[in-house]
């Protein structure tokens, strides 16, 4: 029976499907399922077996940013109860993007932050145009690991320096990691960020670097 | 005849007018300028300024449509008519805002600085199948606040053409209207024979940001021209359908246009764009894409269809080297831009989703410019007869080449390519040295770059340009101008 519903709730995240993974979790929740389990042994591996699908072209982005919200949506049902319990859930680290103050694109920032989640990131994404004072309230008060920067304007990379100066004026103990078309290893290396990507995919790997997880794959080269 | 594609009826173009009206009430523009607001609420808009949204009835939008120009004509810098924006010209310029260019030997793509910038604006000068040049890549020396005019400045140094650029903030628009105005002779002679047309792009979907507004309502004001480039994204910032981002494009370029005829009726404005389909595999923004092509025809349209000159960004690729792909895919798309008769194409030279710049590139990509121009030629009835009197005297003998007739109108039916194309039998080919497009890039373009000539240029206007650019320099902490190579 138990097997049933965790089936389910894996389904209901390969479907996208954000309403059934709410009531599923719901339901859950009444029937005294553990929510950590639900999570574990349910969604998670709907989230593996998209994420799967992705790397090897089998899925699209619809299909993961809809596995995305399906799985937010589950979350959001079961959090409460874990807290209450006074339980969490492994989580790789905790995350906060946003898209710098005065730009508002958006769309690559938003497929990090899908990326990161499906891949076990708490993530927290502010949207667009966010001041460095609000972005570094908000790392404060969740206690991130890691800041993610987005902009898309040369004009408006400027800030992602000067998140990074804040931060170390601040004393902050948190890493920052940049991206956006015309960000160049040059501007990375001028402004001192922690970490740079190109794309979605390749974000997640730097924010595991920067978490020190490394992959067994990592390991096998470095040997 | 000009050939021409369309892949709307005029019933599709009705529905997308339509539908972008609809649009343009519920859920209406989002106008991040408290000035273009107030410009939208004098003609009877609704105004929400709790979150800048501002539902644009159809009979505003139709009355500033009304008093578009259809027509108009930008000039070079010795104020000869070069660029006829309007009908079915069709002209090619450079891609810009690159932040990188190719090294042609490593195939790095590095930050682009000023001597890559001149060597860009030389290769275009020199290439007769570009019609403007653009502010084509930023120049990472410069301080960010200045970029935008510092780039202008490179060109007017280094050439005549009419200029296809943008501004980065209002008060920087200000400086390059006035640099222009120093070659036009002051602001009223470049409004007459204006000499450049500046970008400026709505945010998708549907929100026209306070710098976008801003620069339409001065560009207005100071009647130069001003190119659209609305550019939805399908399946991500606009609608998944083609049609779907067609429609978003209207409606953005529509809201566009009524805040700049509400500003200066009958000032020049462009419905040009940069949108393409979403990968949905990379998360990327294929310029090269079949699709994006057919979204650009498809709008460009919808722009005719209201008397208004047409603009795109096409001729670029996603491949990050000049292989096959950057050669089908940036030839292909100038082809299909031409047929679709825009009357600017963006996007040549450019690599890696316009990212990346390289003149090698645009040296082979004049090649397909000048084959798709010479397909807008058409073909044309040269000779009395079509064929008959050619006939005369040759007796089943394929003796036409001894023709004087060949002789005089070869060059006049044939697109003369140049040593870029290979056109050698093998074993020329192989004595030459077995060079792909690349190499023989190469090769063209450093010759190009030799010969390369500064244009003469009034020495008192050369010096008020200069001296206008350093004191803003200094202001922006650069004490020095970057050396030109």
């Amino acid at each position: 029976m138990l097997e049933e519903l965790f089936k389910e709730m894996a389904q209901s995240i390969l479907d996208g499907d954000d309403e059934v993974a709410a009531k599923l979790a719901t339901q859950a929740l009444g029937e005294g399922v553990d929510p950590l389990a639900a999570i574990t042994a349910g969604y998670m591996l709907g989230v593996n077996e998209v994420g799967d699908a992705f790397a090897c072209g089998d899925a699209f982005l619809p299909e993961l940013v809809m596995a995305g919200e399906a799985m937010k949506a589950a979350i959001a049902v079961l959090e409460p109860a874990m807290k209450a319990s006074g339980v969490s859930r492994e989580i790789l680290g905790k995350v906060v993007i946003a898209t710098v103050e005065g730009d508002i694109h958006e769309i690559g920032k938003s497929l990090v932050g899908t990326m990161l989640t499906s891949s076990g990131f708490e993530v927290y994404d502010l949207g667009v145009d966010v001041s460095t004072d609000d972005l570094l309230a908000k790392a404060e008060e969740v206690g991130a690991d890691i800041i993610g920067l987005s902009a898309l304007l040369t004009t408006t990379m400027s800030k992602q320096k000067e998140v990074i100066d804040e931060v170390a004026k601040r004393g902050m103990k948190v890493m920052v990691m940049v991206g956006g078309a015309p960000v160049t290893k040059e501007w990375v290396q001028r402004i001192e960020a922690d970490g740079y990507s190109e794309d979605a995919i390749g974000a997640v790997s730097v924010a595991k670097e920067l978490m020190g997880i490394f992959s067994l794959n990592d390991k096998a080269e470095e040997n | 005849m000009q050939p021409k594609i369309e892949l709307l009826t005029q019933d599709l173009i009705d529905r997308v007018l339509d539908e972008a009206f609809q649009l343009m009430m519920n859920p209406g523009i989002k106008v991040q300028y408290a000035e273009a607001r107030e410009l939208l609420a004098s003609a009877g808009c609704e105004v929400d300024e709790s979150n800048d949204v501002v539902r644009i009835p159809e009979s505003v939008a139709r009355k500033a449509l009304e008093t578009v120009p259809s027509e108009f004509i930008l000039y070079d810098r010795d104020g000869n008519p070069k660029i006829n924006y309007g009908g079915d010209h069709v002209h090619f310029d450079p891609g810009s805002s690159g932040v990188s260019v190719l090294d042609p030997e490593t195939l790095e793509h590095k930050a682009a600085y000023t001597p890559d910038l001149v060597r860009i604006i030389k290769v275009a000068e020199m290439l007769p199948q570009y019609d403007a040049q653009s502010t084509a890549v930023v120049c990472n020396e410069v301080p960010k606040e200045i970029g935008d005019f510092y780039r202008l400045y490179l060109v007017l140094l280094h050439s005549k053409k009419p200029i296809v650029t943008g501004a980065f903030s209002n008060d920087t628009l200000e400086t390059m209207i006035d640099m222009l105005g120093i070659f036009a002779g002051s602001r009223e002679e470049l409004a007459k024979k204006p000499q450049a047309i500046f970008d400026v792009c709505p945010s998708p979907p549907l929100i026209w940001s306070k710098f976008g507004a801003g620069n339409l309502i001065e560009l207005a004001r100071a009647g130069v021209p001003a190119e659209m480039v609305s550019m939805p994204l399908a399946g991500a910032a606009a609608p998944v359908t083609l049609l779907g981002s067609v429609v978003q494009h209207a409606a953005e370029s529509i809201s566009g246009i009524t805040i700049h005829q509400l500003a200066k009726a009958g000032s020049p404005i462009v419905w040009g764009g940069a949108p393409a389909i979403f990968d949905m595999r990379k998360g990327s923004t294929p310029m090269g894409a079949i699709e994006t092509a057919m979204i650009d025809v498809s709008y460009a349209q919808v722009g005719k269809s209201l008397n208004i000159p047409t603009h795109c960004y096409l001729g670029a690729t996603e491949s990050k080297v000049v292989d096959a792909q950057a050669g089908l895919e940036s030839g292909m798309s100038a082809l299909v831009g031409a047929l679709a008769g825009i009357n600017m194409i963006s996007g040549a030279g450019m690599l890696d989703f316009l990212a990346c710049h390289s003149p090698e590139k645009l040296t082979i990509d004049a090649e397909a410019i000048g084959m798709a121009k010479r397909m807008l030629e058409g073909v044309s009835a040269r000779t009395e007869t079509l064929a008959t009197a050619m006939f005369e005297g040759i007796n089943f003998k394929g003796d036409f080449l001894k023709q004087r007739v060949t002789r005089e109108l070869f060059s006049e039916e044939q697109y003369l390519p140049s040593e870029v194309i290979d056109r050698d039998s093998i074993r020329g080919w192989q004595q030459a040295g077995r060079m792909d497009t690349f190499a023989r890039a190469k090769i063209r373009t450093k010759k190009l770059l030799d010969e390369y000539q500064r244009p003469e240029m009034d020495a008192d206007k050369e010096k008020e340009l200069i001296r206008m650019v350093e004191t803003l320099a200094k202001k922006a902490g650069m004490n020095r101008l970057p050396e030109l190579e």
